[in-house]
């Protein structure tokens, strides 16, 4: 096994006991980039120097016995996460330059942890999109099938994993972008609880969606990340000053105290691939097996999902993307006379065509006399939405769902059509909106040898039963095991 | 037809606070430009506000003092808009659940009293400053005050004359100061005010149009600025046309107020609930906590100056129209409780000397205890009261206690009966002609052997001593 196929949590018993070393790890991760970015393109930067330096202080650490679970391990980081002094671009050209003075609370946990950080990954920009397509620095391929997306906005994160890139990585998720691509591209990724890791330093789309969350090969490694990273910060009114618990510790408890429920309103949702369908209810009878028990569960306002998002999520970003005004930072347009020409041209300039056309769905959604129709509306259907989830979880401990409705789609194929696009999140969004934490762990393959996932969603700040359900169905299956032929 | 003019305020209050509402920055003014800022000032890509508690605290001051209601869940809010010095996009602030609403202030106007009713309170963060270059084609922009906490507070239509305009605003400026939340500087702009005015005829039951007058940076300003607009309303509708509602900027030069422009395209600021802070919540204990350790305000402070220490209403105006001065009277009052004899001081050469040296009560070179002796001084006849003056003067320019300048210069009042009799009959043998026309009737002329005698004894001579003397060495 080549040292960029391990496993984090295989990485760190071998690194323990002095068998490899982060030099050597993070060495074989750098030229595995080398050998396979041309492919994939999975990386909008790669900072080789400053992963070797960091690899030899983990090194260093790890001789003096000072090691976490994620020290010398080289990780890949969304680039919509801001790293202090390597540059941050959220695939953006507005911000193509950026290079910020900070650490995000997140980073500078994993550095404080001794991890390795080997680039910034690629995405749709600001996080705008299921593809990365939309990424206005470069296209993305999924290492499974290089003719198609590797799903988005993640996608550089879980293409790096998928592709041996990288060890583990961080993405980000406002209605399915860690989800998705994780189930496109074969690997776990985790959107916790919102609250549960802070979003300081996480450029925003839309702020009362957002969270980060870990990607990794498998549920022990996304686990080990997640404990990572989670917790209070003081910086983010928005997280929960709660304990977090050792994931890892829940893992080897069995199933058979835990109640699954299947939305009965998921099997009428239009438009879902019958592979996908056989995969998930394939993944629901193995779960079974183990003992947990199935119930139906009813999420009647599902249906008002998308439309939801789709007014308050791009309210929030039109709101949130108006610092990039070419004033302070960022790139700036000097081809003008005045003032509102300099707005006008840097942000058209500087902006692509998706994120345009959100900011213009916000703005006329946050409209003097609009504001009640959508945004008020949408707010009290969220309520509902939360409402159906609350209930539902009276009666299990977690539900069941496909994460994405078909396989990774072809690159190409949908940009015409971003209403299609938009409702393939439909089986994601609704735990934004709640704030619930929901896994997509893999649960399958397509007759072109594609990955399909099952999406795991908990209770508000119970992600160990997520990882608990994911875990055990994970021993009991193959799926992980397999990896794209690059 | 006789018109009545109708008039709100919308004032803005910096708040003193150590550091800015939603960083750690420092909240000072007169730092050099772009020194006070971190990336949540500056709006970079993924900071997040924090709230300073401290800005809640005294908002929740304000509204106790102006009598509102507070809420105990206020929501902020965020308003979008452009515009270089708003480094975000959007300024935070609270929109439809401000922190505190329906209070009241009693102001006073020719003697008689009126309430203003305050319609609501809120916190918002200030935006940063502009600054043109008239010799280059650029503008700059300074952040230090991007962020630093304001509250607005806006008054009810309750106010029918500039002049009522006026003393509504001194009467704010005068509880913001109490409260220690604000410096109440018009001209440095700490304590902004635009005014609301339309006019009706008289015995209306509904409001005329009415425009919005900002740039009035003095109190001067805001009742010139309302006096000039009431009256350009009232001639506009005399003549036939309509008034235009439209936002006017007062120019100070040319007294007149003029319709802004550029600027003022309609504006849809987009308001709603900044998903990045959370519902601010009040408790009860909190309120009570405020309203508890709340100063004497104004009103009520001289009030009781008037009954304790039997003021007249117009001296106790004065005395209490800062805290600090108020406390400076009461000190003096402990070591030397005579309030009228104090009263006078205070109003006559003490604020002079502070007046005409442009600095407040805070900075007095003479201290509450040394103006108290001094007054102990003249009551034990030590000086008369024409030398405490110049003793007055040196304890101003010096700083030094009075005891220890009459010591030095010697100003020690001449009691001693003989050693006055001695001068007075040098006086009176160097002018005989004035002691004939005295004794001949010309009573005028004692003053002048006063006059000549102080002269003598460098005005120590005890005056008392010194008239009986020389009235009855004259007769």
């Amino acid at each position: 096994m080549e040292l960029y196929e391990l496993s984090i949590q295989t990485a760190h018993k071998l690194l323990k006991q002095k068998k490899i070393s982060s030099l050597e790890l993070t060495r074989a991760v750098l030229e595995r980039i080398q050998s396979v970015e041309p492919k994939v393109q999975a990386y909008i930067t790669v900072a080789a120097d400053a992963a070797m330096e960091q690899a030899e202080f983990a090194d260093q650490a790890i001789s003096r016995g000072n090691m976490t679970g994620l020290t010398g391990i080289p990780l890949a980081i969304k680039d919509l996460i801001c790293t202090r002094g390597l540059r941050t671009t959220c695939a953006s050209k507005i911000l193509e330059n950026f290079i910020p003075p900070y650490d995000a609370t997140v980073i500078e946990k994993l550095k404080e942890a001794g991890a390795v950080i080997v680039g910034k990954a690629n995405m749709d920009e600001f996080a705008m999109g299921s593809s990365t397509e939309n990424s206005g620095i470069q296209l993305t391929r999924n290492p499974w099938d290089l003719k198609r997306i590797p799903g988005g906005s993640s996608g550089g994160s879980a293409a790096a994993v998928a592709a041996g890139m990288c060890l583990g990585a961080l993405g980000s998720d406002t209605g399915g972008s860690i989800r998705q691509p994780a189930s496109h591209c074969g690997v776990v990724g985790m959107k916790p609880t919102y609250g549960r890791v802070s979003r300081y330093g996480l450029v925003a789309f839309a702020s009362s969606l957002d969270q980060i969350g870990p990607m990794a090969k498998d549920v022990t490694d996304c686990a080990v990340l997640m404990k990572t990273i989670a917790g209070y910060d003081e910086k983010d009114s928005t997280s929960v000053p709660l304990e977090v618990p050792d994931y890892t510790d829940f893992l080897k408890n069995g199933l058979k105290k835990i109640t699954v429920g299947i939305p009965k309103e998921y099997h009428a949702a239009e438009g879902i691939d019958p592979e996908v369908a056989a995969a998930v209810k394939n993944a629901v009878g193995v779960i079974e097996n183990l003992g947990a028990e199935c119930v139906e569960v009813s999420l009647p306002h599902t249906k008002h999902c998308v439309a939801v998002y789709y007014v308050i999520a791009p309210s929030e970003a039109g709101s949130n993307l108006a610092r990039y005004d070419g004033v302070r930072y960022g790139s700036r347009n000097k081809d003008t006379r005045n003032l509102i020409e300099m707005y006008r041209n840097t942000r058209a300039r500087g902006f692509g065509m998706e994120v345009q056309r959100r900011i213009i769905l916000g703005t006329y959604a946050l409209s003097a006399g609009y504001y009640d129709a959508y945004y008020k509306k949408a707010s009290q259907v969220r309520t509902l939405i939360l409402e159906d989830f609350k209930k539902a979880f009276e009666t299990c401990d977690v539900i069941l769902s496909p994460v994405a409705p078909t396989p990774a789609f072809t690159i190409g194929e949908m940009i015409e059509d971003p209403l299609t696009m938009y409702l393939s999140d439909i089986f994601t969004i609704s735990a934004n909106l709640a704030g619930i934490p929901g896994i997509s762990v893999p649960c399958g393959f397509s007759s072109d040898g594609l990955p399909i996932g099952l999406q795991i969603m908990g209770k508000h700040f119970n992600e160990e039963t997520i990882f608990q359900t994911a875990y055990n169905f994970e021993q009991a299956t193959d799926f992980h095991k397999k990896k794209p032929g690059l | 037809m006789e018109f009545e003019p109708v008039i709100g305020l919308e004032v803005h209050a910096q708040l003193k606070t150590k550091t800015k509402i939603f960083c750690g920055c420092s909240a000072s003014f007169g730092a050099p430009p772009n020194t006070h800022t971190c990336p949540v000032c500056l709006g970079m890509p993924g900071v997040l506000p924090v709230l300073n508690k401290k800005v809640v605290e005294y908002a929740l001051r304000m509204a106790s003092a102006t009598n509102c209601g507070i809420a105990h869940e206020s929501r902020w809010a965020r308003k979008n808009y452009f515009y270089p010095d708003l480094p975000k996009g959007y300024q935070i602030s609270q929109y439809e659940l401000p922190i505190a609403v329906n209070g009241h202030i009693d102001i006073e106007v020719n003697g008689d009293g009126k309430t203003i009713g305050i319609t609501r309170i809120h916190m918002e963060e200030d935006a940063g400053k502009l600054t043109h270059d008239p010799g280059r084609p650029v503008s700059m922009v300074d952040f230090n005050r991007a962020g630093v906490p304001l509250i607005e507070i806006v008054s009810e239509p309750d106010i029918r004359s500039p002049r009522e305009a006026g003393a509504y605003l001194r009467q704010l400026r005068a509880i913001v100061r109490y409260l220690g939340i604000c410096d109440g500087n018009l001209e440095e702009g700490s304590f902004r005010c635009d005014a609301n005015v339309s006019v009706r005829p008289e015995g209306a039951e509904t409001f005329g149009t009415r425009t919005e007058i900002k740039n009035l940076n003095s109190f001067k300003h805001v009742e010139n600025a309302l006096e000039y607009e009431i009256n350009r309303q009232i001639e506009t509708l005399m003549s036939g046309d309509p008034v235009v509602q439209e936002t006017r900027l007062w120019d100070a030069v040319k007294s007149r107020t003029t319709p802004m422009r550029g600027k003022e395209e309609a504006h849809d600021y987009r308001y709603f609930p900044d998903p990045d802070l959370l519902p601010l919540v009040i408790d009860d204990e909190w309120i009570r906590e405020v309203k508890n350790t709340l100063p004497e305000l104004p009103t009520p402070k001289k009030e009781r100056f008037v009954r304790e220490y039997e003021l007249s209403s117009g001296d106790a105006e004065i005395l209490t129209a800062s805290r600090e001065l108020a406390d400076y009277f009461e000190e003096c009052f402990r070591e030397f409780p005579n309030p009228r004899r104090i009263g006078n001081w205070m109003i006559g050469p003490l604020l002079g000397l502070l007046n005409a040296a442009g600095t407040g009560i805070e900075s007095s070179p003479v201290s509450p205890h040394h103006l108290a002796r001094l007054l102990q001084l003249i009551d034990e006849g030590v000086i008369s009261g024409k030398i405490a003056k110049t003793v007055f003067e040196e304890m101003a320019a010096s700083g030094k206690p009075p005891d220890r300048i009459v010591e030095e210069k010697g100003l020690v009042q001449v009691t001693d009966t003989s050693a006055i009799e001695s001068v007075v009959l040098k006086v009176l043998s160097r002018f005989p002609g004035e002691v004939e026309a005295y004794r001949s009737g010309k009573d005028k002329l004692l003053g002048f052997f006063v006059g000549q005698v102080m002269k003598e004894t460098k005005g120590r001579a005890n005056p008392k001593i010194l008239n009986d003397i020389l009235k009855d060495r004259l007769r």
